[in-house]
């Protein structure tokens, strides 16, 4: 029996798919039909200082036919008063008591200003409170979100503010727009957060307009940067959480965000560390609903694969990430074709030709174009097997036996044992000796 | 006629007249387009007889690049739209897309062709194609259908001042009459012909070669001609009753509806059609869609060895065509006109030597079907009276003229040919194919004469 219920941070729910802090957690409406449609928590859109938002804030960046690939916003945090938020999150824990409600927050940043807003957050009843440190556009000029986020020192002690007097579990909300990660987590570990959350959007024009020359989104002719988010940002967001997930002096609870449009997207997060998962733009583009498909293809592949509870594949994949220098230099690949399922489209070849290493042959066979891969030059970049629109007509093949094996920080350390110095020369020795050629 | 079919209401004309493919939108072209796998090299640009460079013109509709989308097919060909809208897409670039060898259905080319070019219409035809100065020289086309317009533009693009003579009184050849109107309106090849007047092509029409101007003269007043003369009238069944009011040839009854008075044209309550070919399928269905009640069509073969394609043959099985395989026409009954049609059934022998099944007669097996029409439909023969009369022009056994296959030069160096009269009878496309190929014989020709007289 396959059970789905996470523990994020001390901050229970029945499955790993929550709200993310965004313009879907906007209200208690919103909010209870998220739930009624199966969500497991939410996160409540911030709410803080008083704001106003402009009216066009949304750009969308769609790609070869595919809407929303990636979703920009300058949406600013919260715009409805602060009292009807707090009454209608008392409201939605008591109607929800098994769902997660988790409350994001931003204000100035002053120490009795944090204290207030954080001992009425706690008077809701909700189940923990997220720390705003991402919000890239709006709120930074005026030195929250990201402007904070962006600075270890301030991360840490507005959450020190925080955790010094809240009695329900921290979670500190991350930006992407920094160079090393690892710094801000550190801060809020150091500053008592219970878990953090990652990422918050990144920053980001979303296009120009070629008949105005106006920014998208377009406000009165203005344009700026904002919050990137959806599928294309999912990369980005799986490398930032395996290296804060990786980090020994951090080791907190990570909440997941960035580009999941569906349960095979959470089980990467969820694989890289994630403790459970949350949602925005795919809910954006295509309503509550699409939660049904995430508990049920996510059940059906536990299922599967025997698995029970995701406890127990949390962070399986951790272990694998390494250093360049540690990746095995001798495990040799390369492609092969296979002749009965191409269908001479000859995408391979001319990738490879034309940008790769020109290892495969085009040829005319019985009036049609035949592709074949000439092994021996074949360094096994799997560029061609990527543009093959075929699936499994090119695979890598691996030719080594496994005997020999060498890491580029091991050759290194061989060539300073026998005292020979890294030269081309000596590389060359190393290569042909493994019959490795390189043009 | 002794029993004319009543006239249809105009809704009814108009449903059964509309576009068999309906264009795409913009949005549904951009989506079909994006599905292209943009091949290299790729097996469609091989299938089409001109080579058009299909991944590239599609790629081009995915970016929103129209304009050079429709410049990279005009490169291959000149009456690209009416390739779209008649080629036997199946058959040629549609069939060999790698869609199909994958299992799915293949990118609709020919719709994708059509949009890029109806834009290009609709925007005005706006100038996207190199013109050279005029070098001076002349050349004399005649025939205005593909192979002729195709040659036209070519040449008048390379700086040549040319003249196509054309016996109709509307140009554009088959293109503008020999096409069923549900698969492409006259105004459509109109418009081609247009284009090709834009690079300066001089188009005189109602102009007989032979008889309204002399060869002789054609060719004192050229430096080259390019004979596009197609084919000529449907060869005489010889049989008895043919004379019979309400027997006509399918080209001349094809013409009739792409002219403006096209709902007038009458069709007999029921209608016989001699022959199996694609232009018996568009008579046929042409008739059944203008008000017959019932459409036969004898054919004295079988289904497998008749030439109609496919998706012709499913064209006319949908609108209900009766087909009479095995069957031959005896002879033609009536007083004055026509009221039915004696046939007898046929059996088809072993294949001979060269893998044909010739149809004998079953004796005894004569029946008489009760029609109101018969529609000839068995080829179109070649025009070999007149081409016998060009000077130095050499025809094959079947009366095709014989040019070289690389440069379309007749046995007179001076006059090249291409299309229908070359080939006895193939697709648009072929001849749109030819018609360029010509050009280039030509230009190299009259380049190399320059070059001698300096």
């Amino acid at each position: 029996m396959v059970d789905l219920s996470v523990n994020c941070a001390g901050i229970k729910s029945p499955n790993p798919f929550w709200l993310a802090s965004a313009p879907p957690s906007n209200s208690a409406y919103q909010n209870c039909k998220a739930f009624e449609k199966g969500w497991g928590g939410t996160v409540w859109k911030t709410i803080g200082e008083p704001v106003m938002n402009v009216f066009n804030r949304y750009g969308g960046l769609d790609y070869n036919g595919q809407k929303i690939f990636g979703l920009n916003n300058i949406e600013l945090i919260s715009d409805r008063p602060i009292e009807t938020n707090f009454r209608e999150i008392a409201e939605t824990k008591k109607l929800w008591p098994d769902r997660a409600v988790v409350v994001s927050l931003m204000v100035e940043s002053k120490r009795e200003t944090w204290h207030e807003i954080v001992k009425r957050t706690i008077d809701t009843g909700c189940d923990g409170i997220e720390l705003n440190y991402g919000c890239p556009h709006g709120m930074s000029e005026r030195g929250m979100g990201a402007a904070v986020g962006q600075v270890p020192e301030y991360c840490k002690m507005i959450t020190e503010w925080v955790t010094e007097i809240s009695t329900i579990p921290v979670l500190v909300k991350l930006t992407p727009n920094v160079s090393n990660i690892q710094l801000p987590a550190r801060a809020a570990k150091a500053a008592g957060a219970n878990g953090i959350t990652l990422i918050n959007t990144i920053n980001s024009i979303i296009g120009v307009n070629l008949d105005t020359f106006e920014l998208k989104p377009n406000v009165g002719g203005k344009g700026g940067h904002g919050g990137y988010a959806g599928p294309a940002v999912k990369p980005i967001a799986l490398h930032l959480l395996s290296q804060v997930a990786i980090d020994p002096e951090v080791n907190l609870p990570i909440s997941g965000i960035g580009g999941i449009s569906n349960w095979r997207d959470a089980l990467e997060f969820i694989l890289l560390g994630s403790s459970n998962v949350q949602v925005c733009t795919a809910v954006m583009h295509h309503g509550f609903r699409i939660v049904e498909d995430m508990i049920d293809g996510m059940t059906n592949w536990m299922n599967e694969k025997g698995i029970t509870s995701l406890d127990q594949i949390r962070g399986k994949s951790l272990p694998r990430i390494d250093n360049f220098g540690n990746f095995d230099l001798l495990n040799r690949t390369i492609a092969r074709i296979d002749q009965q399922k191409c269908i001479h489209c000859n995408l391979c070849y001319v990738a490879c030709e034309d940008t790769a290493h020109q290892c495969i042959d085009l040829t005319e066979e019985n009036g049609s174009s035949k592709t074949e891969v000439r092994e021996k030059d074949c360094v096994g970049c799997a560029l061609c097997s990527l543009v093959c629109p075929v699936e499994n007509c090119i695979s890598m093949v691996r030719i080594d036996d496994g005997s020999a094996s060498k890491t580029w920080n091991q050759l290194n350390e061989e060539f300073r044992k026998s005292g020979k110095q890294m030269t081309w020369e000596e590389l060359a020795k190393f290569q042909h000796k493994h019959g490795i050629e390189i043009h | 006629m002794k029993n004319i079919a009543p006239k249809l209401q105009a809704d009814q004309y108009e449903r059964n007249f509309s576009d068999l493919h309906p264009p795409f939108t913009q949005n549904a072209a951009t989506t079909e387009a994006l599905r292209c796998l943009y091949c290299y090299d790729s097996p469609c640009m091989k299938a089409c007889p001109t080579h058009i460079d299909i991944s590239t013109f599609i790629k081009k509709i995915s970016t929103g690049n129209l304009l050079g989308s429709a410049k990279t097919i005009y490169q291959s060909n000149w009456v690209p739209l009416t390739c779209a809208k008649a080629c036997p897409v199946d058959v040629l670039c549609e069939g060999a897309c790698v869609y199909n060898v994958k299992g799915e259905d293949p990118i609709q080319i020919g719709r994708l062709q059509r949009f890029v070019i109806e834009n290009y219409f609709e925007k005005g035809m706006p100038t996207i194609f190199d013109k050279l100065p005029n070098n001076g020289k002349s050349v004399g086309i005649v025939g205005s259908g593909p192979a002729g317009l195709a040659c036209g533009a070519e040449l008048a693009l390379l700086g040549y001042v040319v003249t196509i003579y054309e016996a109709n009184k509307i140009p554009g050849g088959l293109n503008t009459w020999g096409i069923a109107p549900y698969k492409m309106r006259r105004e459509d090849s109109l418009k081609e012909v247009e284009l090709v007047k834009s690079f300066g092509v001089d188009i005189k029409t109602e102009v007989m070669i032979g008889k309204t101007v002399k060869v002789d003269d054609l060719l004192k007043q050229h430096d080259a001609v390019f004979l596009g003369v197609g084919l000529g009238e449907s060869p005489q069944l010889s049989i008895q009753g043919e004379e019979l009011s309400g027997v006509i040839g399918a080209l001349d009854f094809i013409e009739k509806v792409k002219t403006e008075n096209w709902k007038d044209v009458n069709v007999g309550k029921k209608v016989a059609v001699i022959g199996a070919g694609n232009t018996s399928i568009d008579a046929a269905t042409e008739a059944k869609r203008l008000g017959a009640e019932q459409v036969y069509i004898i054919y004295r073969r079988s289904d497998v060895e008749m030439s109609a394609y496919e998706f012709e043959y499913q064209l006319a099985k949908k609108d209900g065509i009766v087909f009479h395989f095995l069957t031959s026409p005896k002879q033609i009954i009536g007083k004055d006109s026509v009221e039915g049609i004696e046939c007898v059934k046929m059996k088809l022998e072993e294949p001979d030597i060269r893998g044909r099944r010739k149809p004998i007669p079953i004796s005894g097996s004569e029946f008489t079907i009760n029609v109101d029409m018969v529609i000839k439909a068995i080829g179109q023969e070649t025009k070999s009276n007149f081409l016998s009369s060009i000077p130095n022009v050499t025809l094959d056994e079947e009366g095709c003229v014989i040019v070289d296959q690389t440069s379309y030069q007749t046995t007179n160096p001076k006059i090249f040919a291409g299309g229908d009269c070359i080939n006895g009878g193939k697709e648009v496309v072929n001849a749109a194919y030819d018609g360029k190929r010509a050009a280039q014989g030509i230009h190299a020709f009259l380049s190399d004469q320059s070059k001698g007289e300096k």
